[in-house]
């Protein structure tokens, strides 16, 4: 590995005494972030309010419950990494790249989780006087450990010269402009060193360690009851992430699931297949399938946009076809053709059934570029939609039974396995979904299986050079038009195979469910969403995109009809500030950030 | 314009006698009413490095397209090894003719290996189910392309550099990693258009070493530039095209002492003896100009703002 020495720009030595965003001198800032995180750990074991009107059992003395499990985490964050901070011995492997970025993070989560669940204790239950001692306590050190952590030193960055002539508005203007950089050096963190290479089998222990955290993370996220619980799920693991992220640990656990690849995906779809047996219930199990779906269909999407650069409006379209043709083969009373195939054959018929309607719609069109393919492929989304919801006996020939769709789609039978009936494995009750949670894994293993090894290897490469240069892709021999077919027709079949499963994970198949842009996913609008959120090009970014966009809509019922809209601004606000997705490809990194915080060199491959 | 005789140059002045790898015919290349290219005939032989130059405008890269499949042209043809060149550029980079481009085109987010790879690809066979199902033969060519690709690495001096992005590459060694990119194709004749734009004369004379090194490999090369010194010493033959029609072709001294060359790039001298009056215009039309820029600076400086 080539170690490039990253060119940290020294940000101006001159400007001399660093000090915080807060005028309190350091080490006391320091005292009263750690403090303060040990004291919101306290806190938490207290009442924070008198009724448990409030969901979550927040009234009991003794321990914590609800939200007061997320805060309990923020403040254990806080103070693990303020003592990492002091460089106590033992915890220093905690904050590779510097403790007080990290510190300034968790305390911000700690803080933005526990005003958020004493406003909301408030506000529902109408007033302040429903909290308790506790309440005002946890929100009082939890200012002052925020507080605190904001009076850490940092490096500011060097003020632009302000030109005399700037006037009013341009003058405040710089002014702001120059507040935020100063906010954003404080937030900023340093550069994590490479990570020694540890025995084999303790990175391997680590890795482990890294997927149960994040099965437990997503476990957690999926089981949240009540909307407080989401949002302050969200707020705690979002900032705890970032948290994590400024302390380094992200980047050293990228680096060593880099170094053991393999028995990281393997170790992650072992984590995805415990799932259900962390679930009491098949409620969660559903939401695990549909999750899984989308983001199968998404990562099948990822291949034509991420690799080979056709932006594909109408993917939903292909899943469509996929489960219209599993579910006409399936035995389903209201399908025409009155056969029932096998699943494998029906598997076969809908990736088929996909393919070749992908070769349809891509040999017209994929002689188009840019934005001419994206308009192209819009319209034929929406036409596979009409011309299905047409043929139904009346405007056209009678096949999908038009808006009612081929409705009782019958369970699979696998070697005798009845996916529609609960079993028991281990003393764990395995019900229906559940039963397709696996099923639809084994899917979604066969795309990251083709996603990877395509992308590695010469057919991937002209992909990838197709969409960064096509004239010059050209001139090196490569037949653009063919290998553009060709992923535009893996994609397809991709879709395809998600949708044989989707047909009977849903029991009907209607045109409804193949929208391009609807409230629920998975439509062409939100698969895309996914795929950019997530970040183009990666594996684990459409996943977790799409785990996002169902979760969120799925659990914040309140947010209703707003939902698009705040969907939309989250989408514009993460553009603006990551526009390399959440999970970002290497490559894609440098794009964006030239220089600062991306490595100069790539591994071998760089997929 | 002098030319540095180098060893080169005082090795036989004929090339040796190769066989004829590129056979251009009559090409004429009209877009609209607009004759670009008129006629030209062009051959080189294996072994050999041909120049081609002219004034801006001359019609040279619209010729180079017509040879690289990127055009059709509207008359002649052009052989390659006997063979009337396919219409699709890249069916004609699989036949053997790979090129480099005037403005770089590399695949800026790809590593400088996977460059070179990707240049590999008429060469390799290994498709869509090869790569998802990973058969020992999938190994083996992969193994095979990488050693190939850090041969071509090696042979320009950029292997320490395989794993960075193209895009983080200086200037020349882009230029470089263009050239190796074209020569991982296994082409028999190699088009390098401008290959020493924006070089400065240290980067000029390693891309002069480099193109020898490509020609004593057996590859022959046709060169476009604009560099005349570099161009005259690199060339078997030079061939001159001024609106679109070639002007004269032969060895460097040939074209150099060739008036029609110099008129094309220096214009025509007027037929009765113009100095005098051409001065006294100069003189005169320099001193109104004085006149005039204190006012004029003033109102520059005014729209500056």
């Amino acid at each position: 590995m080539t170690t490039q020495t990253t060119e940290k720009t020294p940000n101006t030595p001159a400007t001399g005494a660093a000090t915080g965003l807060i005028g309190i001198p350091p080490h006391l800032g320091r005292a009263l972030a750690t403090g303060g995180g040990l004291l919101t750990i306290v806190s938490t074991f207290l009442a924070w309010t008198w009724t448990a009107a409030f969901p979550g059992d927040l009234t009991v003395y003794g321990y914590p419950g609800g939200l007061q499990v997320l805060v309990l985490i923020g403040g254990a964050l806080t103070t693990l990494f303020g003592l990492s901070s002091y460089g106590v011995k033992g915890l220093r492997w905690l904050t590779p790249a510097g403790a007080d970025a990290a510190l300034r993070f968790a305390a911000l989560a700690t803080f933005a989780t526990t005003w958020y669940t004493v406003l909301a204790i408030s506000l529902q239950l109408g007033g302040l006087v429903n909290l308790e001692p506790g309440a005002y306590i946890a929100a009082i050190v939890t200012l002052t450990a925020l507080l605190g952590a904001l009076a850490l030193p940092f490096e500011h960055p060097a003020p632009d010269p302000i030109d005399p002539d700037e006037t009013g508005w341009s003058l405040a203007k710089h002014r702001a402009g120059h507040g935020w950089q100063t906010v954003k050096a404080a937030f900023a963190a340093g550069e994590p060193g490479p990570v020694r290479a540890l025995p084999s089998y303790a990175e391997i222990l680590i890795i482990v360690a890294v997927l149960a955290v994040c099965l437990t993370v997503f476990t957690y996220g999926i089981g949240t009851e009540y909307d407080e619980l989401f949002v302050g799920f969200l707020i705690t693991a979002g900032f705890g992430f970032a948290a994590a992220h400024k302390a380094g640990l992200i980047r050293q656990a990228t680096q060593i699931t880099a170094r053991h690849q393999t028995i990281t995906i393997w170790g992650a779809f072992v984590a995805a297949a415990l799932f259900p047996f962390t679930q009491t219930d098949d409620q969660y199990a559903t939401i695990g399938v549909y999750i899984l779906i989308f983001a199968t269909v998404a990562l099948g999407l990822n291949i034509v946009v991420g690799l080979a650069g056709l932006l594909d409006l109408g993917y939903v379209a292909f899943l469509g076809v996929g489960a219209y043709a599993a579910a006409l083969v399936s035995g389903s009373p209201s399908s025409p053709f009155g056969v029932h195939f096998p699943f494998w054959a029906a598997v076969l018929v809908g990736a088929a059934a996909s393919l070749i309607f992908g070769v349809l719609i891509g040999a017209p069109t994929l002689r188009l570029r840019g934005d001419y393919l994206a308009i192209v492929t819009l319209g034929f989304g929406e036409i596979f939609r009409i011309a299905v919801l047409n043929m139904d006996g009346t405007s056209g020939p009678d096949i999908t039974n038009g808006s009612n769709g081929i409705s009782a789609v019958p369970d699979l039978k696998i070697l005798g396995f009845d996916l529609g009936a609960r079993h028991d494995i281990l003393g764990v009750t395995i019900g229906r979904f559940a039963n397709y949670f696996f099923l639809m894994l084994i899917i979604t293993a066969v795309v990251v299986l083709v996603f990877r090894r395509s992308s590695d290897s010469r057919i991937g490469r002209a992909w990838v050079a197709i969409r960064e240069d096509e004239t010059a892709a050209l001139a090196m021999g490569i037949n653009g038009f063919r290998v553009k077919l060709i992923a535009f027709a893996v994609g397809a079949a991709l879709a395809g195979l998600a949708g044989t499963v989707q047909a009977h994970v849903t029991y009907t198949v209607t045109p409804e469910q193949y929208l391009f842009a609807g409230t629920t996913p998975p439509n062409s609008a939100f698969l895309l969403a996914a795929v950019v959120l997530g970040g183009m090009g990666t594996i684990g970014g459409p996943l977790l995109g799409a785990a996002l966009l169902f979760l969120i809509p799925n659990k914040l019922q309140f947010l209703g009809d707003y939902q698009l809209l705040a969907f939309g601004l989250a989408l514009v606000l993460l553009m603006r500030f990551r526009p390399e997705g959440l999970i970002p490809n290497r490559r894609r990194q440098l794009e964006f950030h030239d220089k600062a915080e991306a490595p100069a060199v790539l591994g071998k491959t760089g997929a | 314009m002098t030319t540095d005789t180098t060893t080169k140059d005082t090795t036989p002045g004929a090339p040796t006698p190769g066989t004829t790898v590129l056979d251009a015919r009559g090409v004429t290349m009209r877009f609209g009413g607009l004759t670009a290219v008129n006629g030209v005939d062009l051959t080189v032989n294996s072994g050999e490095i041909v120049g081609l130059i002219g004034p801006n405008g001359a019609g040279k890269t619209t010729f180079f397209n017509c040879l690289t499949g990127l055009y059709t042209p509207t008359e002649g043809e052009v052989r390659y090894k006997d063979q009337v060149l396919p219409a699709k550029s890249f069916k004609v980079t699989a036949a053997g003719i790979a090129r480099t481009f005037q403005n770089i085109r590399l695949f800026a987010n790809m590593t400088v290996l996977e460059n070179v790879l990707v240049g590999r690809h008429t060469r390799t066979k290994e498709g869509f189910w090869s790569a998802v199902l990973r058969g020992p033969g999938f190994h083996k060519a992969e193994a095979t392309s990488r050693e190939r690709a850090m041969e071509l690495l090696e042979f320009v001096g950029l292997a320490e550099k395989a794993g960075h992005l193209a895009r983080n590459l200086p200037y020349g060694e882009q230029r470089k990693l263009e050239i190796a990119r074209a020569l991982a194709s296994e082409p028999g004749l190699l088009l390098l258009d401008e290959p020493t734009a924006g070089m400065n004369p240290q980067e000029t004379r390693a891309t002069e070493e480099l193109v020898f090194a490509i020609r004593d490999q057996g590859i022959a090369v046709l060169v476009i530039e604009h560099d005349m010194r570099f161009i005259f010493n690199l060339c078997d033959r030079v061939a001159v095209l001024v609106q679109g029609e070639k002007l004269i072709e032969g060895d460097s001294t040939t074209v150099q002492g060739d008036e029609r060359v110099i008129a094309a790039y220096l214009g025509e001298p007027l037929a009765n003896d113009p100095g005098a009056t051409e001065a006294a215009e100069v003189e005169a039309a320099e001193a109104h100009a004085q006149a005039d820029t204190t006012t004029d600076t003033a109102a520059g400086k005014e729209n500056d703002r």
